[in-house]
């Protein structure tokens, strides 16, 4: 699954992160690493972007780059 | 003199930090180069400190963080003092490690130890100062707690020895390492082939990518591995030396509220809407006073010199220059307070939240709204206020096409031309006034110009990978009074050296070029009938008409003349030209300009001589100038057209150059007359809207 599908209000562990390597480098840059916790806090008014809390803060992104962001469930 | 550079995460303090160790010694400046700001300030004992600009790593996207790598990695062994929001302690140390790997002598700055205190977390600084091997102090920069040990702390710090392990990549970057260090090494295998702005030479770069590429044959993803490295070391740091309770979030609840798909949206509407108002609004009164300020010096100047060509160029083109730069003063200051109070609060993140959906749409990034919302009262401050956008991609585009939002300046010239040429009282679905839905339409096709152009940009010009959205949502915080007053000093001081200089170069400029030559036949007979006078009313319609006249045989006149060639199939004839040229100085000047062509003098856009001498104006066939269909060609004309030099200015320094206010200036002027062009061609064409005017 990945975190674009992660329903609001659910958390799960992040196996691998994929995409455009600019993107990319910045999400992991940003903490959202392999085995990383992380959770939907909320979608955007319009539907998008995502509200993520993960290490203790709060980060926005699009779901078009949620897609690349593979979940294992529950707490790794 | 020891260079002390202030670094850290965006959001962590960084600005309170340096405000409140600098005070009144901050100097600002910019960069050779780049449009970034550079902020200084030498201490009494010998210490320079630099506010580096914020960022989250040191691999470059922005200029700013280009800057902040330069500073850095480049040149030169400087002290750093590394702020880290004390709420986001693992993120933070990811930075801190870069800036330890390259071994410069450091200090931490834990900050926001209130709020961490108050979510029930401990840290112990002096434990974890020893296992990074730099001190680490805590303070609240907000109130100044900490920061005299801070400044003690910095004067102390020796070379830093902290040594990432790198595990899989390890080996690599001790290679690498020999020749410019491990913090060079991380950096370049992590930059190279995407977004490197360091000068390195082909050999450096070809060993780097080189090694890049056999890590990745051996299946060693070496972004995740450099990156996941650092982290791996935050994580357990943290694990050692921090207690944290568990508590959800600060502004978890007001967020709820704030950014809810109804509450949130109606927050948001109003938040924009106190924008809108304070550029409308608010500022109209200390416009009125800049206004009137300026007339009394001009009045002045008259006053107290003799007439001649040098009270003139005093009056009408430098003091009237300085005006044209002083007026925009009240709406940079409403806007960059409000900016400043969104941004340092916290909601300007979620502004881009709630709205980025939209924006992204046409290639816009979510901050892109407040600027392109502004534009509809000056594009001045809203092209400043793109700053907050940080990817310069995203900025350029929102900054190029925010000019096409229809500006305050040129109601007047929509009134002047609906009120002329949509008279009576025609209905449209038997409510509205014709006017009004012209009116309308104007603005509506302003913003879907704005748009389309920015969708277009993105495409051609500025195009490039989709810009992703990666944007960190703060916690709310309460700004400080004396950093918003401090942000907004800086950007009218910024605009006044900046911008203003070349306002008011241009502006005398166009002045010269409205007011010379000088025909003396036109005076010594104006001189004549005023001798035969014998009212002040007659006096005062000479002197119109001298005015007229002389304007008629300027170089700005006769450009009018030389270009009617080229405006009449727009449905303009040489006196809307000169108009149009005037205009350059700011579109309102283009009613003003209009007066004295057709020899008024002194007249707004309510004028009721100034309606009715454009509704008799004919051209040489006898045809009226003034048609409906005409007064539509040249309002789109206005709506389209970069009519602004002030503009011009200020993208040119937001920019750092001239290539792309040129690129602005053409495209716009381009699609301004082609629109024009379509809409009397296929009017006229058709027989829509070319019968006379009917008398009101």
């Amino acid at each position: 699954m990945t975190l674009q599908e992660l329903p609001v209000g659910e958390e799960a562990v992040v196996s691998d992160v994929e995409g455009q390597r600019g993107v990319r480098r910045r999400l992991l840059e940003m903490g959202l690493l392999p085995g990383t916790t992380v959770r939907v806090v909320r979608r955007a008014p319009l539907g998008d972007p995502l509200e993520l809390q993960l290490r203790g803060y709060s980060l926005s992104i699009r779901g078009e780059d949620a897609k690349g962001v593979s979940l294992t469930k529950g707490a790794g | 003199m020891t260079q002390v550079l202030i670094a850290g995460n965006p959001n962590a303090g960084k600005t309170t930090l340096f405000n409140r160790l600098a005070g009144t010694k901050a100097r600002t400046g910019n960069y050779p180069g780049v449009t970034v700001e550079r902020r200084r300030a030498a201490l009494e004992d010998g210490v320079e400190l630099v506010d580096i600009p914020g960022t989250y790593s040191l691999t470059a996207r922005s200029p700013e963080e280009a800057v902040a790598v330069e500073a850095l990695l480049g040149e030169g062994d400087p002290k750093a003092l590394v702020v880290v929001d004390a709420t986001t302690l693992e993120r933070g140390l990811y930075l801190v490690m870069q800036v330890l790997e390259a071994g410069l002598p450091a200090v931490v700055a834990l900050n926001m130890m209130d709020e961490a205190r108050e979510r029930g977390i401990a840290i112990d600084h002096a434990a974890l100062g020893e296992a990074l091997g730099v001190e680490v102090v805590p303070i609240v920069a907000s109130t100044g707690e900490g920061t005299g040990e801070l400044l003690a702390a910095v004067k102390r710090a020796e070379s830093a020895e902290w040594t990432t392990d790198f595990g899989d990549a390890e080996e690599t970057v001790t290679r690498l390492a020999k020749e410019r260090g491990r913090a060079w090494a991380a950096w370049a295998l992590l930059s190279f082939g995407d977004d490197d702005t360091l000068d390195v030479d082909e050999d450096g770069r070809a060993a780097v990518e080189a090694a890049r590429r056999s890590l990745e044959d051996a299946g060693i993803d070496v972004d995740v591995t450099i990156i996941g490295a650092r982290y791996a070391a935050a994580d357990a740091l943290c694990a050692k030396h921090v207690k944290a309770a568990k508590t959800s979030s600060r502004g978890e609840t007001l967020d709820r509220y704030l950014t809810h798909p109804v509450w949130g949206l109606a927050v948001f509407s109003l938040v924009m809407f106190v924008i809108f108002q304070s550029l409308f609004a608010w500022s109209d009164p200390f416009i009125g006073l800049v206004e009137d300020g300026i007339v009394w010096l001009q009045d002045s100047v008259r006053a107290l010199m003799p007439a001649g060509v040098f009270t003139d160029l005093l009056a009408e083109g430098v003091v009237g220059g300085v005006g044209n730069v002083v007026v925009f003063v009240p709406q940079i200051a409403f806007l960059f307070l409000l900016v400043a109070f969104l941004e340092d609060s916290g909601y300007l993140a979620r502004v881009a939240f709630v709205i980025d959906r939209l924006m992204s749409s046409v290639g816009l990034h979510g901050k892109a709204f407040v600027p392109l919302l502004s534009g509809f009262a000056c594009a001045i401050p809203s092209v400043m206020s793109t700053r907050t956008i940080a990817n310069r991609k995203d900025r350029l585009v929102t900054m190029l096409a925010l000019p096409l939002m229809s500006c305050s300046a040129r109601l007047p010239v929509y009134v002047l031309v609906t009120a002329t040429v949509f008279v009576g009282s025609a209905k449209v679905f038997g409510f509205l006034s014709l006017g009004a839905v012209v009116l309308f339409s104007m603005y509506a096709l302003s913003v879907v110009a704005t748009l389309a152009a920015a969708a277009v940009m993105r495409r051609t010009v500025l195009k490039g990978p989709k810009p992703a959205l990666v944007l960190e949502l703060p916690p709310y915080r309460r700004p400080l009074l004396s950093n918003l007053l401090s942000t907004v000093w800086r950007r009218v001081r910024e605009f006044l050296v900046g911008a203003g200089t070349v306002i008011l170069a241009l502006t005398i400029v166009l002045w010269a070029l409205l007011s010379f030559p000088k025909s003396d036949a036109i005076a010594t007979e104006a001189e004549a009938a005023r001798a035969a006078a014998t009212s002040d009313a007659e006096i005062a319609a000479i002197d119109n008409t001298e005015a007229a006249d002389q304007l008629a045989y300027s170089m700005g006149g006769r450009l009018g003349h030389a270009i009617e060639p080229v405006i009449e199939p727009l449905g303009m004839d040489w006196r809307i030209g000169v108009g149009v040229i005037g205009a350059f100085a700011a579109r309102e000047v283009f009613v003003s300009t209009l007066a004295m062509v057709f020899g008024i003098g002194d007249a707004d856009e309510e004028s009721e001589p100034l309606r009715e001498s454009l509704q008799n104006a004919t051209r040489a066939d006898g045809t009226p100038v003034m048609t409906p269909l005409s007064g539509v060609a040249l309002m789109v004309f206005f709506v389209l057209a970069c009519q602004c030099i002030s503009t011009v200015a200020v993208v040119k320094r937001e920019s750092g150059g001239y290539r792309w206010p040129l690129f602005m200036v053409t495209y716009m002027t381009v699609l301004a007359y082609v629109a024009a062009l379509l809409v009397f061609q296929v009017g006229t064409f058709l027989g829509i809207g070319t019968g006379g005017i009917a008398p009101g």
